[in-house]
């Protein structure tokens, strides 16, 4: 089965989604959202893997000895984390904010707010 | 639209969506095939250059313009936090009441202390040898300083961390990364070349030319933003009162 993995990244994306947009709570929302981030983790380390590869750090190993996984979807893979994690501290504050002026996070009841 | 007619619509989408991303993976190349076009190349360019971790040759040396735009994306999400979590007009500041904790994890909590900070800033370091960098290190020291208030209380935590010296720690590193950058330019390099500095031994600390300095740079960026926005969230979460005394 060479496409599970990109199949598990797809159905984890789907799950967020699905998540995102049956959400009766905010925070959960947002936890939903990290959920279809994790899916592009999932993809991107599925395409950079090789067969019998190891991680390309040259510390331990001599270059050239071995084959080495595509370090610049890692790369990626790093910079995703680091702006998923950064979108999730803003938007977690948003909530915050406003659970106070609105006295709730269930995005039905703030739509009704709204008139 | 009433919900029933909202999940139907969500499941209709949602299978669509799933049909064709399951066509696209199906289309994908092989996983874990030998044919890595850019990866071979990143390795090459960062063995040129005797950086043994090829994941922070790529973070700050081939891709290091990229990784300016991602640390300006964690410092306008740290200004965007400081600004939505402030103390509003009907709030007022409680100061934190001291707390009971109990003796083992207050001891667990001061062995770990400078154990995890000295580990994070170990990670940092050797961000351009072993596995870790600015970012991984940087959060693991940042949330390190958070075991005095696990251990201690709140205004214990409060001592060993003044925010403004953070915030200020943040913007100061920052600016470090871009100064660096610049610095090769009056030689007539390009901005964030890896030009400046002798890429010395393969697998020492100080190989990788620019390398350690952006890592280091980075280190200290992520370590001061996480601690900034750690510490907005306390605040609201312990300190910060609404003025009807709820």
């Amino acid at each position: 089965m060479h496409v599970l993995p990109y199949l598990i990244a797809a159905y984890v994306f789907v799950i967020g989604c699905y998540g995102l947009a049956t959400s009766r709570n905010l925070i959960h929302a947002v936890g939903c959202l990290a959920v279809c981030q994790c899916a592009t983790y999932i993809l991107l380390l599925a395409v950079g893997y090789r067969d019998g590869a190891t991680a390309p750090v040259f510390s331990d190993i001599q270059p050239g000895s071995r084959p080495v996984v595509d370090p610049v979807v890692q790369a990626l893979t790093l910079t995703d984390i680091v702006v998923g994690a950064t979108v999730t501290a803003l938007l977690l504050a948003l909530v915050v904010q406003i659970s106070k002026r609105h006295g709730t996070v269930d995005p039905d009841e703030l739509r009704e707010l709204r008139g | 639209m009433n919900p029933r007619a909202r999940l139907w619509l969500v499941v209709l989408g949602g299978a669509g969506l799933a049909a064709l991303l399951a066509a696209a993976c199906l289309r994908l190349p092989r996983f874990g095939g030998g044919h890595h076009p850019y990866g071979d190349r990143a390795v090459h360019a960062a063995l040129t250059r005797h950086t043994a971790n090829t994941i922070a040759s790529v973070n700050f040396d081939q891709r290091a313009f990229d990784t300016m735009g991602e640390m300006a994306i964690l410092f306008a999400a740290v200004l965007g936090c400081v600004v939505l979590l402030r103390q509003a007009r009907d709030e007022h500041r409680a100061r934190p009441r001291p707390a009971e904790v109990a003796p083992p994890v207050r001891r667990y909590a001061l062995v770990a202390l400078p154990v995890a900070l000295v580990t994070g800033l170990y990670v940092i370091a050797h961000g351009q040898l072993s596995p870790g960098g600015g970012f991984q290190g940087g959060v693991v020291a940042a949330t390190a300083v958070h075991l005095m208030y696990l251990g201690a209380d709140y205004a214990a935590l409060e001592r060993v961390r003044p925010v403004e010296a953070f915030e200020a720690g943040d913007a100061l590193a920052a600016s470090v990364y871009l100064v660096l950058g610049l610095a090769g330019v009056p030689a007539g390099t390009a901005f964030l070349a890896n030009t400046l500095l002798p890429y010395g031994t393969f697998d020492k600390l100080s190989s990788g030319g620019t390398v350690p300095l952006l890592n280091a740079a980075i280190g200290m960026e992520v370590a001061c933003a996480v601690v900034v926005l750690l510490a907005r969230f306390l605040d609201q979460a312990v300190e910060i009162e609404e003025e009807s005394g709820k």
